[in-house]
């Protein structure tokens, strides 16, 4: 059996055998810094932006639902079942469609739509990364498949970087099958090291934190 | 057993136009990471280094126990590990995968473990469709090529090739702009993305604690692959563990910046087993295929093991002056670069490309930038003194051997020493002072002495030598 | 009072570049230093060691330790010999306890040229005059097994008359490598001449090392295409009055 196979030559060459205790690992490194709110949102929108994405910062959920409704500006959008997306009211706009649970009809309606509006776990101040964990309320598919990503978060989800996303979150297999951390819009620069945006994912991102 | 293949070489160092591109590319990814491991930007940078390096060997040292604590996970979680023992296995499982589900289109995440063990052309043979979807991999794929670079695999083609290609292969109309060829590959992957019945990927990190495959992109391949097929299958060879999921937080920082001088891929993907009861959408089934293919081989040298650290980042490449001149097509095997030159004999055996540990000034740029910090200088110096056992046991290269001998002997008596200085200097003269020999007179213009006039002049050994004028300089003084 | 300093000259030196051993000589001359040089020496193995002739290395090796036994600093004008000696001698020797003791023992004496200069001469200026504009070949060995970056700069910084202008690529490989140069030629030329191309934009007249290797490759491709541009060692530089 190949699996016996494996293991037996792996200890053979290690000179350990079967059912060994591991030798202690190295302490896992996490050094969360003590970053305020006002900085950490800055640095985002920095991070963001320098990417490509936009960052807007509403000032309200009725804010935060205007901008949408100004972006989407009745085309084609499909939300995720997100209850932060209903409390800003984002999900009673017109145009904007939600409440899918069928995963062939999602995937029908998000190949064919302008916009993928959700909301997201966290957000990383280092980076501009949104992290997004997979569930009954964000389905994965939403931010990928329409070729614009809208996403709308409460200011507090936004995290200083890694570290502290691990401390909070160490096991996130716990709580997901998947968890993708998005840093500004699909990118590619295979063609001569040119840098051309929106290639297989979506080519706009908006992250608006509230 | 190859030989060193010269006349590539050559071909490869007179095309001005690849090698502005290789140049021009490999030194602009030089340039990113410089900027994004600045001390000013990343003032931990040296100790990540540390780190990565402590947590890879650890894991590699204890890799059963990480094995087997990575498949009790996969299963955990609603997936399965299947271990393959070479290529083989890998394309067995996959044939039988796609019988069972009457699968036919599978669709490919960029990976190179997959291209070291010729996955697609496996599948092919079985009337299995596997489209590479990563934009360069795509455009290597119809030009039936290898990828040149680990990281940039269509960075030797041109718009204009890639217009050719495109034409050619997918019928489009010529295009040349590299914005409208990317909204065409755009195009027609989406159609398969969309219809695939299996995806498959490779993984940038496996992950003990947690069962998941991590899968860094830029394009959103990488989700796309792993997100609409029914299955998912990620390939991936053993090495590729790390101990838990916080541990990203030290490699995630290097793998982008190393790379590609990004902080982080635009898609980071940690993915662990298949959809959950509750969620949407996602995979209904998650095999991860642990292979071999040699690595317990690798894992069985102290010494060179460490070679099982990489994770793939490329800046060996990017930094090595030879990759540079040479670029990813002049290698034997499908990794080039340092790291290439490291595991290409371990895996294939020193004597299939003896030349390989060589082709190396010993620089040490790619130490410097590994962000794992394996030594590769070392292990070309390893490798080269195996090549060397070898070759005396086959009783091969018995001129070098004896060169060297005597060379061993001439410098362990100074007083033949001198005397050897001193008739060379009879014979390396030059008519001119100070002007250097197109070629040696009276001396066959043949092996070392051909092989460096080919490209340089050569010095005339001066009538005396250190020691002499020494001597004199001495008695002068006394 | 004087100290007693002993020159490894290098085979490459003693050979084909005496006028650099005897500038080594002149810089530790001038500053108090009584110069031996044991008749004895040869080569620090390097060519052996790096072209996987281990056996043959060690030979030659256990010669030099032996030639530089005892001696308190050992001056070598070269990044790559000083690095062989004091690093990879531990590599060459270590299944033989007494020699490994040796190599052990030799390391911390040895000096490549310009790193004694500046840290146990505590010299920066050594009262040199070169008219002219150079620009200044990190040697690979010296770079990234020493740490010999910054010091030489400031050596020339003192130089009178000199003007230095950084090349883009100061840090790049000349291509040589030892035996890589005549296993791989064209590619080892190849190194040499994006060098090169970098070394003329700056107009310099000469490019300067601490490695006589780097210099005799250099200087070798830049004599086959016929360009003016002179190769020095750090030393001739700093003997120029």
């Amino acid at each position: 059996m190949s699996r016996d196979n494996i293991l037996h030559k792996v200890r053979t060459a290690l000179g350990r055998s079967a059912g060994q205790p591991p030798a202690p690992p190295p302490e896992a490194r996490l050094r969360v810094p003590e970053v305020d709110l006002e900085t950490r949102l800055a640095r985002f929108s920095q991070a963001l932006e320098a990417l490509g994405g936009k960052f807007y910062r509403a000032a309200s959920q009725d804010d935060a639902r205007a901008y949408v409704a100004a972006l989407v500006d009745g085309r084609s959008a499909v939300a995720s079942n997100s209850p932060y997306l209903e409390q800003c009211g984002i999900t009673a706009l017109a145009g904007v469609r939600s409440g899918f649970l069928e995963e062939p009809v999602l995937r029908g309606l998000c190949a064919v739509t302008d916009f993928g509006v959700t909301s997201a776990d966290y957000g990383l101040a280092d980076t501009g990364s949104l992290v997004m964990l997979s569930s009954r309320e964000e389905a994965r598919m939403i931010s990928l498949l329409p070729p614009v990503h809208v996403a709308v978060l409460a200011k507090e989800c936004i995290l200083t970087g890694l570290d502290e996303l691990f401390t909070v979150l160490a096991l996130p297999a716990e709580a997901t099958s998947s968890m993708v951390l998005i840093t500004g819009p699909s990118r590619t620069a295979d063609i001569e090291q040119i840098l051309i945006r929106g290639v297989h994912g979506p080519g706009e991102t908006h992250v608006i934190v509230v | 057993m190859t030989t060193v293949p010269h006349k590539q070489f050559q071909e490869t160092l007179a095309d001005t136009g690849l090698q502005l591109a290789i140049y021009s590319a490999t030194g602009r990814l030089m340039d990113k990471r410089r900027a994004t491991v600045r001390q000013e930007v990343l003032p931990d940078y040296q100790e990540l280094r540390l780190q990565a390096s402590a947590l890879k060997k650890h894991t590699i040292e204890n890799l059963d126990h990480y094995l087997e604590q990575f498949e009790a996970s996969v299963a955990a979680r609603g997936g399965k590990v299947v271990w393959c023992k070479d290529a083989g296995d890998a394309a067995e499982f996959l044939v039988r995968l796609a019988r069972e589900k009457d699968a036919r289109l599978f669709t490919k995440v960029k990976s190179m473990t997959t291209e070291e063990i010729d996955l697609n052309e496996h599948l092919e043979e079985h009337g299995l469709e596997a489209v590479e979807s990563d934009l360069g991999e795509f455009i290597v794929q119809l030009a039936h090529s290898r990828p040149y670079h680990i990281v940039a695999p269509a960075l030797n083609l041109t718009r204009y090739d890639v217009a050719d290609l495109f034409t050619r292969a997918l019928g489009v109309e010529r295009e040349t702009v590299p914005e409208n060829q990317t909204k065409i590959a755009r195009r027609v992957l989406r159609e398969k993305f969309l219809a695939a019945d299996i995806g498959i990927s490779g993984a940038n990190f496996l992950v003990a604690d947690s069962g998941a495959v991590v899968l860094v992109t830029n394009e959103g391949n990488g989700r796309m692959c792993t997100t609409l097929p029914k299955v998912h299958v990620a390939i991936a060879g053993i090495e590729k563990l790390i101990p838990r999921a916080r541990d990203l937080a030290v490699f995630l920082k290097l793998l982008g910046r190393s790379a590609t001088g990004q902080p982080l891929s635009v898609y980071t993907s940690f993915l662990a087993g298949p959809r959950r009861p509750h969620e949407i959408d996602g995979p209904e089934e998650f095999y991860v295929l642990l292979l071999d293919n040699g690595r317990t081989r690798l894992l069985a040298d102290r010494e060179k093991r460490q070679s099982l650290y990489c994770i793939r980042c490329g800046a060996c490449l990017n930094h090595c002056p030879v990759f540079r001149k040479i670029g990813g097509h002049n290698y034997p095997w499908v990794y080039s670069g340092p790291i290439g030159q490291v595991i290409s004999p371990q895996y294939r055996g020193i004597g299939q490309d003896p030349w390989l540990p060589f082709a190396s000034s010993l620089c040490g740029a790619c130490a410097e930038v590994c962000p794992v910090k394996i030594e590769l200088p070392k292990l070309l110096l390893e490798l080269r003194g195996e090549v060397v056992k070898a070759k005396s046991r086959d009783g091969e290269s018995r001129l070098e051997r004896l060169g060297f001998r005597a060379w061993s002997w001439l410098m362990r008596h100074p007083s033949l020493y001198e005397l050897a200085g001193m008739m060379g200097s009879l014979v390396l003269t030059s008519p001119e002072e100070g002007k250097w020999l197109r070629r040696v007179p009276f001396v066959p213009n043949v092996g070392p002495l051909k092989a460096w006039s080919s490209e340089r002049d050569i010095p005339p050994l001066p009538a005396k030598s250190f020691r002499q004028l020494w001597r004199t300089r001495q008695g002068v003084a006394r | 009072m004087p100290r007693r300093v002993a020159l490894f000259v290098t085979c490459v030196v003693d050979q084909l570049f005496p006028e650099v051993g005897l500038a080594t000589v002149e810089v530790l001359e001038r500053l108090g230093y009584t110069v031996d040089f044991p008749e004895k020496q040869t080569c620090c193995g390097q060519p052996a060691f790096n072209s996987g002739y281990r056996e043959e290395a060690r030979e030659v090796a256990c010669h030099c330790l032996d030639v530089l036994a005892g001696a308190e600093y050992v001056i070598v004008p070269s990044g790559s010999c000083t690095s062989m000696i004091a690093h990879h001698y531990e590599e060459l020797f270590a299944k033989d306890a007494r020699r490994l003791d040796e190599a052990r023992r030799l390391a911390p004496r040895v000096w490549e040229f310009s790193k004694f200069l500046l840290e146990v001469a505590g010299v920066e200026d050594v009262g040199a005059r070169y008219d002219g504009v150079v620009t200044f070949h990190d040697s690979c060995h010296g770079l990234r097994e020493l740490g010999i970056k910054e010091g030489p700069r400031r050596l020339l910084s003192h130089v009178k008359g000199l003007t230095l202008r950084e090349m883009d690529i100061p840090e790049e490989c000349c291509g040589f490598g030892g035996t890589f140069s005549v296993k791989f030629p064209s590619i080892s030329g190849g190194m040499s001449r994006t060098k090169i191309e970098s070394i003329l934009k700056t107009g310099a007249d000469a490019v300067v090392g601490v490695d006589a290797s780097c210099l005799l490759q250099l200087r070798g491709v830049l004599s086959r295409d016929g360009l003016p541009v002179k190769t020095m060692h750090l030393a001739e530089i700093l003997a120029s009055r």
